[in-house]
């Protein structure tokens, strides 16, 4: 049975069709409709932005505080929180040339926090759970079977020499020579594969993202047939 | 003055956070989250300076009629469209035109352009895969097999998919272990100079 075509998503979906082949566009050259393409889109994801940020930020972290939810009738157990405004509304100072510095003691509170925030995370995060990741959590098992028949236990202690390998090759305070050197070489051959990797990951991920596109246009097509 | 007190201000901040991690009390966690409040809240304005920059531009351009000023027009357009159609009086985020915006102006506009780039990656792998050295060789074949095993109809033998695997939990990992740990490293080390007051460039210049 012939489904009737909804002229709604019709209508909608066409003008999905004709933002997505005007950027396509570019690849011939620069041209008007990408242009439009992509001025639109910097407007209306800043306008996204502004009010995802108002509903996710401004309301739950500074106005629910001052106000009773959904009413603007001011509350006054957590007047504490007119302080962040006011440093808010201290970076607007930018505007003017005369105020400008007052600008400044927001964006160092600000730098102040997330420095003191990133230093134990960091820190925890990114250097000791990692070194813990390669030498604490690996098995080191002998007996069990790893890849192309060679026991776990050696390609884990293959890992661990490949990281240490890999970091030599970032330590550029002394000279990479001798076996210092042999071990830089071999730290870059691991760092090229892992560029590989992710260079091939990224270029399927672009081609999957082309690939959905062209569904799109073909299920526009087939609204016609 | 204009430059002291800031650094004073970042130096007390950082060493009040750093000290507060290993704190395990209350108050320490109520200060965490107070603060945290604060620099969402200083964020946001801060945003509302980079809408007035492009308001701004978009303004300067439409009133001297530089050349393609009809698309500042555009800019300014999607732009006021999304913030009328995103507050509450107009029905706020589930609002008819603000979920219409987003999924068939904002996605695929965006989608397009991430999908653009497989082309000028295209470009770009294929002066990389023609190989110079051994180096850039062993680059190229590292890329090679992971793609085959990704393609969409599924990894084209067994024998690809464990060379992949191996790549990914050997080689990769050590990669991307030491390259977690330097940026690490590197975050810490940049973090301690700004406590310190010893890089100081996000002050500006007076």
């Amino acid at each position: 049975m012939e489904q009737a075509l909804n002229w709604e998503t019709f209508w909608w979906t066409t003008l999905g069709v004709f933002l997505t082949l005007s950027t396509f566009s570019f690849l011939y050259k620069d041209n008007p409709f990408y242009k439009f393409a992509e001025h639109l889109v910097v407007g209306v994801s800043a306008g996204y932005f502004v009010i995802i940020l108002y509903y996710n930020g401004l309301r739950p972290n500074l106005l629910d505080h001052l106000f009773m939810s959904n009413t603007w009738t001011p509350r006054f157990d957590q007047l504490y929180y007119l302080l962040p405004l006011i440093l808010g509304v201290l970076m607007w100072a930018r505007f003017s040339k005369k105020w400008s510095w007052v600008s400044r003691y927001p964006i160092a509170l600000y730098i102040g926090i997330a420095t003191g925030i990133a230093i134990p995370l960091e820190m925890r995060n990114r250097v000791i759970q990692q070194v813990y990741g390669t030498v604490g959590q690996t098995g080191f098992d002998f007996a069990k079977p790893g890849f192309f028949g060679i026991p776990s236990g050696i390609w884990d202690v293959i890992l661990v020499i490949l990281v240490i390998a890999s970091l030599v090759y970032f330590f550029f305070s002394k000279e990479h020579k001798g076996w210092f050197g042999g071990l830089a070489k071999l730290g870059i051959y691991t760092l090229m594969i892992g560029f590989g990797a992710s260079f091939g990951y990224t270029v399927m991920a672009r081609i999957s993202l082309f690939i959905q596109r062209v569904q799109y246009i073909k299920s526009w097509w087939e609204m016609f047939t | 003055m204009k430059r002291q007190l800031p650094l004073l201000v970042v130096f007390l901040a950082g060493v009040f956070m750093v000290i507060q991690y290993f704190v395990p009390a209350e108050f320490s966690e109520k200060a965490y989250e107070f603060l945290i409040d604060w620099t969402i809240i200083i964020g946001i304005f801060a945003l509302a300076l980079g809408i007035w920059s492009l308001i701004r531009v978009s303004y300067h351009k439409i009133k001297t009629k530089q050349e393609g000023y009809f698309y500042s027009y555009v800019a300014l357009a999607g732009l006021f469209g999304m913030i009328l159609f995103g507050f509450t009086f107009m029905g706020g985020l589930e609002s008819y035109m603000f979920t219409h915006f987003f999924d068939h102006i904002m996605i695929p506009i965006q989608s397009t352009m991430f999908s653009l780039l497989a082309f000028f990656i295209a470009s770009a792998a294929y002066r990389a895969f023609r190989a110079r050295s051994v180096l850039s060789s062993v680059l190229l074949i590292a890329a090679f097999i992971l793609m085959a095993r990704v393609i969409p109809m599924g990894p084209l033998s067994d024998a690809v998919t464990v060379v992949s695997n191996w790549i990914l939990l050997v080689p990769n990992l050590a990669a991307k272990r030491a390259i977690w740990i330097g940026v690490g490293l590197g975050i810490v080390a940049t973090a301690l100079k700004v406590v310190l007051g010893i890089e100081r460039s996000y002050l500006g210049r007076d």
